[in-house]
Parts: C-alpha cells; structure tokens; sequence
C-alpha cells in the first residue's frame, strides 16, 4: 500500500523514471519515511501503555524485595528494554538502583539493555530489516543485558564506583521506596500517551530523514554487492574494526538504520550491521562522560570493554547463524 | 510558592523549565522557579527519571516534559 503511494508519487506525479537511479532514490525515500514514521507512532504508543502500568519504581521494589536466584538479571534487562531511554535519565536511575541495595550487577543489565532496546531502535529495524531480524536484535539486546550484567556482577567492581556512590550503597536499605499507586483510567491516560508518542516522533524525525535520505542516495547510486569485497563473512576482522569505529561514533538508531539498510543490501553480512548498530547505540563516549559522575574511568572501560566483547561475539554468532 | 526542575541539563529538561518559566511570566505569578543539575541534591527527592518537577519540596512530575495546561494544573491556576 505504501509502496503503491510511494510508486505513484514519484513515477507518476514527479514523473521519474523507475529505471533511473535518481528515480530509484527518491522512491526509496518517500517510501521508508512513511513506513517508518507509521511504525514509530505505534510502537511509541504501546511502549507507553506498557511503561504507564509497569513503572520503574515498581521494579525496583520489586527487585529489593524479591529474592530471585538469577532471574533478576533478567527482570532488569527486560525493563530496561521497555523503558524509552534517555541518556540523561541513567544517573538517577543508576543511584535509585544502588540507594535500594540491589546488586550492580544487575544495575548493570538494566543500564545496558536500556539504551539498546528502545522504541526508535525496534521501529527502525522493523521498517528497514523486518519482523525475524527485529526478534532477534530485540532478544540478542536483552540477553546481552543479561549476560554482561551477570559477567560485571561477579567481578566485585563496588570499589570502583565514585567515593560518593560508595557511600549512599553502604547506607543502603532494602525497604521498598514509597510508591503511590496511580488510579488514572486508561481512558484519561490515552491522550497523554498518543501526544508522548507524537513527541517522540517529531523528535527523531529530522534525523530519520536525513538518516534515509543517505540511504536513499546510496540505495540509488552505489552499485550491488559494493561492499562485499572490503567485508566480506570471511573478513574475520570485520567485526571488531566496526565495533571499535561505532563507540566513538554517536548516532541516535533513527539516523543510523537506514544507512546500515542500504549497507546490507549491498552487501555487508547481517551480523557484522546489528554489530555495528549496537555500538553506535549502546555504548556512546557521551554516555560514558555521563557515568563518570558515579563510577571511576576504570569502572567506566571494564563496562564498556565487557559490553563491546559480548557485541563483538554476538556479530560473530549472527553472521554464522543468519 | 517554589518550584524546581530536576535534571542534568538534556533538552527534555530544558524544555521543561522553558514551558514552566513561560507559563509564570505569561500569568504573572509570583513563583520562584530554579533549575537543579547537582546530582546529590536530585537523589534526595528519590525520583528515578528525569526531568522531575517539585512543587513546595513535593515531586509532582516525573520523567516527561509537562505541555502548559500540565503546569497550569500544577500551579492550580488551570
């Protein structure tokens, strides 16, 4: 249907040619900015039903007061990938974590799988790679949050955090914070999540289209295959190379999954892109200067080391896999 | 009456502060409007997301940009 629209814009009422590349560009822009943008709303939307019903407040409590033998780790994850993730928002959730005595390991989790499971980034991916490449970005982002979690939980790294962290996590208590519980109808809520997830779009959406406009250039101009030759699956060095070129690079998943769209259409193996995506997205330099004022620069690079280890062997495994 | 906006400094939290400040000078009121960026003091309010807006040292609002009929609400005038 979008196709349709898109087919009859561009050939019909701009009148280019499909067999053009410029032609070929244009269509391929209209039609995954309103594919996206459509799927972006929705997804929006019902991320913030499910964060209306299940605050972060009540998964702390129900972490400092559950005992769970290592399911925590994945209750933490899983959050952290409902919840909609703003950089900004990690501190405070850092310290309510360490303040209520759960383990950081656990925090951990949360921290990782929030910035790499989120609405933009699973909406991107369904519009560009499709539902089977979404389930596994979105299980792979979890159980990535779970086993770094896990990993950076049994290293000790307490002595790391910041002398003032250290403190607030000695005075720590295992009661469960207030939580007022909200009566609002879902009725009365409607309107505030429908305007939340409008606020999301047209936040993205200038680099949603420039994100999709490269794309689209690249789509129409850069030949079939192009990039097989410099990374190729049997480039075993791919992956880390990309890993290590994404940390520094900082791309919110609007701008950057349309460009890794066109990359695997010409060529670049599927588990080397989701590598990629998940550094530029999960680990970003900006983030760690965020964390520096609760953990030491020490404990900043082990968290990142561990994350990009585990992205770099899930690349590996994708690529084997897919 | 006093109000606080808690956030480390992200756009969400500016805009935050912009719609409150808009909303004070527009009707007048006398309001004292601050921005708090000191993570030690944004902990002692127990919020977990950010922005927060405190009313009289009582966190109203938590972890999403109010829209002007919000702080109306908020500043019982609306």
């Amino acid at each position: 249907m979008i196709q349709d629209f898109a087919d009859w814009l561009v050939y019909g009422l701009f009148g280019l040619s499909a067999e053009t590349p410029l032609g070929v560009a244009v269509n391929f822009f209209f039609y995954d900015t309103i594919k996206i943008l459509i799927l972006l709303f929705f997804i929006s939307a019902l991320m913030g039903i499910i964060n209306a019903y299940f605050p972060i407040e009540r998964l702390r409590n129900y972490l400092v007061t559950h005992k769970m033998y290592g399911l925590q780790y994945v209750l933490a994850s899983i959050f952290g990938a409902i919840t909609p993730f703003c950089s900004c928002s990690s501190i405070p959730l850092f310290i309510g974590f360490v303040k209520g005595g759960i383990p950081l390991g656990v925090t951990f989790a949360f921290l990782i799988t929030s910035p790499l499971v989120n609405e933009v980034a699973v909406a991107m991916f369904l519009g560009s790679f499709g539902l089977k490449v979404t389930l596994i970005y979105v299980i792979s982002g979890i159980l990535l949050g779970v086993i770094g979690g896990f990993v950076l939980g049994r290293m000790h790294l307490s002595s790391y955090l910041s002398d003032w962290v250290k403190q607030i996590q000695a005075s720590s208590s295992a009661q469960a914070g207030e939580w007022e519980k909200d009566h609002t109808t879902f009725i009365k809520r409607l309107p505030v999540i429908v305007r939340d997830a409008w606020k999301i779009v047209s936040g993205v959406l200038i680099y949603i289209l420039i994100g999709i406009g490269i794309g689209a250039l690249m789509h129409g101009f850069v030949p079939e295959g192009f990039f097989e030759q410099y990374m190729s699956k049997d480039n075993w060095l791919a992956i880390p190379l990309s890993v290590i070129l994404a940390v520094p690079m900082y791309a919110n998943a609007a701008g950057i999954v349309p460009v890794i769209e066109v990359f695997v259409a010409k060529g670049i193996p599927m588990g080397t892109a989701i590598a990629f995506m998940m550094a530029v997205v999960g680990l970003s330099l900006p983030e760690a200067t965020l964390l520096k004022k609760v953990m030491t620069w020490r404990l900043i690079a082990i968290f990142f080391g561990t994350v990009a280890f585990f992205i770099i062997l899930s690349g590996y495994l994708f690529n084997f896999v897919l | 009456m006093e109000i606080k906006v808690l956030g480390p400094g992200c756009a969400k939290c500016k805009t935050t502060y912009n719609v409150i400040e808009k909303v004070i000078k527009e009707n007048n009121l006398d309001v004292k409007l601050t921005k708090v960026d000191d993570i030690m003091e944004m902990v002692s309010y127990n919020i977990m997301m950010t922005p927060a807006v405190v009313v009289d040292e009582v966190v109203k609002m938590k972890g999403q940009v109010p829209t002007e009929s919000d702080v109306k609400k908020l500043l019982g005038i609306g």
